[in-house]
């Protein structure tokens, strides 16, 4: 029975037989006032139900009732949810109807964090078995917004705890093929490709990786996730990403280009600072995109200047880097293969 | 540029804080302490704090304190670290901090210490760096950081840094601004920042700044006032402030207010709510913009309040 269907068809707590021994215990935090609106009668009267229930701690069926109404009145009360988890304890719920429940609760709240911890608990209780289950829910929340974070969360969790690594990768390739900028499918690329027991590791991925990442860059070299995501591949491993001519030529690409090449010279210049030598192609369509004739200098110094122009919000970053750089070269020249500057 | 609206912020915090028969204000009731102490460290820093009923506050803390010792979001609610922590910054306003049994407060924290140095936020076992930043903050400003494992709890948030130099809510999460401020103030206040690429993460952070002088709290996502807190603090932590555009940013939070009736929205043109306004006022302060309290990066609390903590009057 949902007593919810409709506010103007819900019975009063006041008036349902099976509550009738209850006395609701008003919230303590201020002095009576006139309630201005009949949503928050309900509300109030809800709660303060709850409150008797809570205080007598009875972890009856109608205790799980009134947390369901409670909750579907306002998802955020952590204090409704923890009972409500003693309840289910306490009743050796069907945990696979309560996972029902929350599918039912969760749109519109999915921000909460209580519905999402909770959800996590259940699930627990079920074990692998619910694994299959929960990558769906996580899916359907991200279908859309696949930048949820709580919803990224968990699909981390279930993936760790209850296991369900075989399609993840795939997954990940279809939510970048809906929308390459979104970092938390990066994220999770970069997730499940060092973690996962059914791949080899980061070491066996790493050069189909860097083709994909690559193309990615390609159609937006503007997107900031696969340059991370480019570093993130090489990382601890500076001299190889500086020996990947793959790199060198999506800059150069780019950089000729004249389009969107912020990030490209970012790397470029990271690139420099780790030892990387330049062709005269690379210095040519650097000095073809500075004003200032600049042939000749510090292509390190050119390239600093550019970004200081094009990307002035961050003007102070790109000084900095420009001053740091003497230092640097000589430290890379010094220690080869260390990272001065990491990526 | 507009200006910041001191009064009108000051009247609607003043306001919402007595209506509590608003909507808004009963679904919120679970969460009261939080809203105080973004209300009250708002007060301060716009120099108001001697507004509101000290006594009256307190008193109505107290009674949310839990057997545990721990603090549940307002009367007849369960214990939680984020709570607890409120309740401490709100006492730290009030220099009021003695009002609390510290063992018991302490002892209920560092319970919450799991074997790989995390925190649960509560006995339910939710583990989120958050926790993390909650529990080493509350037992820093109560001078009881030596009943956790200190090593252990750096270890566990070191373990949630991602390859961007930013940090997760748990390792392999996606970096997110509010985590990474959890992150950084829980090294800044342990003496483990060196733990932190201060040059990896200063990018990552200067790279949220949008075209609007905003900053958004991951790549490719809108802008957030909220978010010139955790960044804007992360930044000034590891000394990179310098790396945004001040400006900037400064006109995009004083675009986000509601001039006539007060308060700051997340974004222009949006409605205004307590904790925008709470982080849109503490981002200006770190800002420095002129007239507003200085307000530690770290401890979220104003620097005199802090000071007075750590040094005495």
């Amino acid at each position: 029975m949902d007593v919810l269907q409709k506010s103007s068809e819900r019975i009063p707590l006041s008036q349902r037989p099976e509550y009738a021994d209850v006395k609701p215990v008003p919230q303590n935090d201020g002095p009576n006032s006139i309630v201005p609106i009949s949503y928050t009668d309900e509300f109030r009267e809800t709660m303060d139900y709850f409150r008797a229930i809570y205080v007598a701690d009875e972890r009856s069926l109608r205790a799980l009732q009134l947390t369901t109404e409670a909750i579907k009145l306002n998802p955020g009360n952590y204090t409704v949810w923890q009972f409500r988890r003693l309840v289910l304890e306490a009743l050796n719920a069907d945990m696979n109807k309560e996972l029902d429940f929350v599918d039912g609760i969760v749109e519109g709240n999915s921000k909460n964090y209580q519905i999402w911890h909770h959800r996590r608990w259940v699930a627990e209780n079920l074990g692998t078995d619910a694994s299959t289950r929960e990558l769906e829910f996580t899916k359907k929340i991200l279908s859309k917004d696949a930048k949820h974070y709580h919803a990224w969360s968990h699909r981390q969790w279930v993936l760790q705890a209850l296991g369900g690594w075989k399609d993840e990768l795939t997954y990940c390739e279809l939510l970048l093929k809906d929308d390459i900028f979104n970092n938390s499918a990066w994220n999770q690329r970069y997730f499940v490709v060092t973690r996962s027991p059914l791949l080899g590791g980061l070491g066996a991925m790493r050069g189909s990786e860097v083709t994909c990442t690559v193309n990615a860059i390609m159609e937006h070299p503007e997107n900031e996730s696969p340059w991370r995501y480019l570093r993130g591949l090489y990382r601890n491993d500076t001299h190889a990403l500086v020996k990947d001519p793959q790199v060198a030529s999506v800059c150069l690409k780019i950089l000729t280009a004249k389009n969107n090449y912020v990030h490209a010279l970012s790397m470029l210049l990271d690139l420099l600072c780790h030892g990387f030598q330049p062709s005269l192609e690379i210095r040519n369509a650097v000095y073809g995109l500075s004003d200032s004739g600049a042939q000749g200098s510090d292509l390190v110094k050119v390239v600093c200047s550019i970004l200081e122009l094009v990307d002035p919000m961050r003007a102070n970053y790109w000084k900095w880097r420009r001053n740091i750089v003497p230092a640097q070269a000589a430290q890379c020249l010094k220690d080869d293969g260390l990272t001065g500057l990491s990526l | 540029m507009g200006e910041l609206a001191v009064e009108k912020h000051v009247k609607f915090i003043l306001t919402i804080e007595k209506e509590k028969d608003s909507f808004e204000s009963v679904v919120m009731e679970h969460i009261r302490l939080n809203g105080a102490y973004w209300a009250l460290t708002t007060l301060d820093i716009l120099g108001k704090l001697n507004t509101v009923d000290q006594d009256e506050v307190v008193s109505w803390m107290m009674q949310c304190q839990h057997e545990s010792g721990g603090f549940g979001g307002n009367i007849g609610h369960d214990p939680h670290l984020l709570y607890t922590l409120s309740a401490i910054q709100v006492l730290a306003l009030f220099d009021k901090i003695d009002a609390l049994d510290i063992d018991k407060v302490s002892n209920y924290i560092a319970g919450l210490q799991n074997n790989d140095g995390s925190f649960s936020g509560d006995m339910w076992g939710e583990i989120d760096t958050r926790f993390s930043c909650v529990a080493i903050l509350s037992l820093a400003l109560l001078k009881r950081l030596d009943k956790i494992n200190v090593e252990k709890a750096v270890n566990y948030i070191v373990s949630c840094k991602n390859l961007d130099g930013g940090f997760g809510c748990t390792p392999g999460a996606e970096s997110h601004a509010g985590q990474i401020f959890c992150c950084v103030a829980a090294l800044a206040v342990t003496g483990s920042l060196h733990h932190v690429d201060k040059d990896l993460l200063g990018w990552w952070l200067c790279e949220r700044q949008v075209k609007s002088g905003g900053l958004n709290g991951r790549p490719e996502k809108l802008p957030d006032v909220c978010y010139s807190w955790w960044v804007l603090s992360s930044l000034i932590m590891i000394d990179r402030v310098h790396w945004i555009d001040k400006e900037k940013l400064i006109k995009f939070i004083l675009d986000c207010q509601d001039k006539e009736n007060g308060g700051i929205s997340d974004q222009p043109e949006d409605a205004v709510d307590v904790f925008h306004t709470y982080f849109g006022v503490a981002g200006l302060s770190l800002l420095e913009y002129p007239g507003l309290k200085a307000i530690d990066p770290a401890y979220a609390l104003p620097v005199d309040v802090v000071n007075r903590i750590f040094f005495g009057r």
